[in-house]
């Protein structure tokens, strides 16, 4: 859940009081948001990659995580870090097409005797499309 | 509180500070919902969505990746080795047709999506793979189309109620949970999208997931179907609330004894057994793929990082976490075109029953996403003809809000029960392996026992303590809501659970631990006061057959 906002880095665009689907922020005039209701927080990240200033963390933990110190997470440079694994940059989504699992040297067959993977498996290999046949002429 | 400042007793008086009228109301802004809302509005209705959360970042897909559905209409390898691979996991309960309609829904849409500028990867012959969406962006991506189809969303707004007319849904009323005052939507058609549950078990994305939808369409009279196919668990490293398994393709599993194990049943009886299941990303042997996997799965790695584990090196503690009705079956009962059993009222996604697609399940995160989209897109356009067909006389019926329990009490009264009390009653049957994942006909008996009497207590009297202001008064009126809508949740599961005397699919018996041929039928089930089930042939086909 949710863990710290980050005062220092935080610009007070209280994106993240709009845009979480849990209400888990209360925005403060001339001030940091607060983490209001941490309790509703549902881990989904979306505050984090949202923030255009890379300003808030959340632990992955169900339950409170004793061991965050805000000094150390700012520190560590671990604020961001889920934005720049997935190629946000500054709360604007991007890095869909950034994916390697797609390259043919990581395709990996499941185990031959396994009938239903396989198949499905092979079904999938059939899922690469030649883009300029399947464009549509309205875009 | 002033009762004129409540945001209880102003639903009650019909005091509304926002007041709206469409031609169709979407509940609930996720993939299915705004596939709904962007057909409605491209069949030329004027379409409004109300989202509990935030559209764009609300709902399960928030936290993670998803494969979908994407087979190619004009390949026939393609798509009929798909149906054929997937109507065996079906266990007898899918319908071929259902699943033909689907990929091709979901491939359209996919299509669309690309038009729209969603990007996807290419693999080295510089062919591009549709096949999967990353939740994140595709929810962002959704939002920023609807805003371009002018959809009018109204974000952290729970629906509460539907209006009825003379049996006919006539839109919705509800609160804004982050400045408490009162909206009332009138539509000519409603499409529920709000999706399933996991009974605030904890995994990520999930905690606006109560039901909600399923407790409205009850009390408009909806069915459901196949709600005993709803026990989905899925592993998420113990501690941790991303259920998601698609880098377990590269892992070994072990018991506490350490054994080695496979995935799913036996890591749940190794759970249970042993006390522990463990896994070792060890088929990831060079730094080449160690390096995709971290970047095609950044969520999952991303929780693993800072749970500290480094899961290529080590053996670390995994646990099964409950979805409930996400992503599994069990659902509103629907027509071909996507209409509950209530006229004007329509479901699409989670929400709704994927008996036809997936049978008895599992479905996983492919067929699911699929349906999302597709059933969004059918939902959508039946609900903008209905609309039309209705033309001006949606706007001069009479309409009434017909919430009950957890929003009007049939007794001026306290319950003896508080939110928290319901909360933990519900988890304690749907959420331990002993009591869920194997069900029995004693423990599903001496819950619905338990469930009915708190049903008849909550019904009796109000869950709802004292509130400071409006904003907390509306908070709490939508926590009184969703503990109703998983109360009543529960007991139609519990209730088609009792029934089905077999193990098929996604619903286990430890006392009738095989699949019973003979009950190759589904479930319906309904009812608040009293909930019932009733048998019903499984496809078109078999009706026949039956009669």
């Amino acid at each position: 859940m949710i863990e710290l906002v980050a005062e220092s880095a935080c610009i007070k665009c209280d994106i993240c009081v709009r845009i979480c689907p849990t209400d888990v922020f209360d925005a403060v005039p001339g001030a940091a948001p607060i983490i209001a209701r941490k309790d509703d927080c549902h881990t989904c990240m979306a505050c984090e990659l949202h923030c255009p200033a890379d300003a808030l963390y959340v632990s992955p933990r169900s339950d409170p995580d004793p061991a965050v110190d805000p000094e150390t997470i700012a520190a560590s440079g671990i604020l961001g870090s889920y934005a720049r694994a997935l190629g946000w940059h500054r709360g604007a989504p991007g890095g869909t097409d950034d994916d390697p699992g797609v390259l043919l040297a990581f395709n990996r067959a499941p185990n031959p005797n396994d009938k239903v993977r396989m198949q499905l498996y092979n079904i999938s290999q059939r899922n690469y499309i030649d883009v300029e046949s399947s464009q549509v002429a309205d875009v | 509180m002033a009762l004129e400042l409540d945001p209880g007793s102003r639903l009650a008086r019909r005091s509304y500070d926002t007041s709206l009228v469409a031609d169709v109301l979407v509940i609930g802004g996720g993939p299915a919902g705004a596939w709904a809302a962007l057909t409605a509005t491209e069949a030329g209705a004027r379409v409004v969505l109300v989202e509990k959360g935030y559209t764009g970042t609300a709902g399960p897909l928030s936290s993670a990746n998803t494969g979908i559905y994407y087979i190619k209409p004009d390949d026939p390898i393609h798509r009929r080795g798909m149906v054929t691979a997937r109507m065996p996991l079906a266990f007898g309960l899918a319908d071929e047709r259902w699943l033909e309609r689907t990929l091709d829904q979901s491939y359209a849409n996919l299509d669309a999506m690309a038009n729209w500028g969603y990007k996807w990867p290419k693999n080295e012959a510089g062919q591009e793979y549709r096949a999967r969406l990353r939740g994140p962006d595709t929810l962002a991506f959704l939002r920023r189309r609807l805003t371009y189809a002018r959809v009018v969303l109204l974000d952290h707004s729970p629906a509460l109620e539907l209006l009825m007319s003379n049996g006919v849904a006539a839109g919705a009323t509800g609160v804004n949970r982050q400045t408490g005052t009162t909206w009332c939507v009138r539509a000519a058609a409603v499409v529920l999208a709000t999706g399933g549950t996991a009974f605030l078990s904890g995994v990520a994305g999930t905690r606006g997931n109560t039901g909600d939808g399923y407790l409205f369409a009850a009390e408009a009279g909806a069915q459901f179907s196949g709600m005993e196919f709803s026990s989905q668990y899925a592993p998420a490293p113990y501690g941790g609330v991303l259920s998601r398994g698609a880098h377990l393709e590269y892992a070994t599993l072990f018991d506490n004894a350490g054994n080695e194990i496979t995935r799913g049943r036996k890591t749940v009886e190794a759970i249970e057994g042993t006390g522990a299941a463990w896994a070792i990303l060890d088929k990831a042997k060079d730094e080449a793929t160690r390096a995709m996997l971290r970047k095609t799965h950044a969520h999952i790695f991303l929780h693993l990082e800072r749970l500290g584990i480094d899961p290529f090196r080590e053996k670390y503690r995994i646990d099964f976490r409950l979805e409930g009705t996400i992503r599994a079956v069990g659902g509103l009962a629907i027509d071909d075109d996507l209409a509950t059993t209530v006229p004007g009222l329509f479901a699409a996604g989670d929400i709704t029953s994927k008996e036809n697609v997936v049978g008895a399940g599992p479905p996983g995160g492919g067929p699911a996403a699929a349906w999302a989209l597709a059933s969004g897109s059918w939902a959508g356009k039946s609900a903008a003809v209905f609309a039309k067909r209705l033309g001006p006389l949606a706007k001069a019926r009479p309409v009434e809000p017909i919430g009950m329990t957890g929003l009007r009490t049939a007794k001026d009264r306290k319950s003896d029960l508080s939110i928290a009390d319901v909360t933990a009653s519900v988890q304690a049957e749907m959420i331990p392996f002993d009591r869920n994942y194997w069900r029995s006909g004693v423990n599903l008996a001496g819950s619905l026992e338990r469930f009915g009497r708190e049903w008849r207590e909550i019904s009796n009297g109000s869950l709802l303590g004292e509130a400071v202001d409006t904003r907390s008064a509306a908070r709490d009126l939508m926590r009184s809501r969703e503990t109703t809508a998983m109360l009543a949740t529960a007991r139609w599961i519990n209730a088609s659970a009792l029934e089905r005397t077999e193990t098929r699919g996604l619903h286990r018996r430890s006392d009738f631990p095989d699949l019973d041929p003979a009950q190759e039928h589904r479930l319906l089930s309904g009812g608040l006061d009293d909930v019932w089930v009733r048998r019903v042939p499984a496809t078109p086909a078999a009706a026949a057959i039956a009669s």
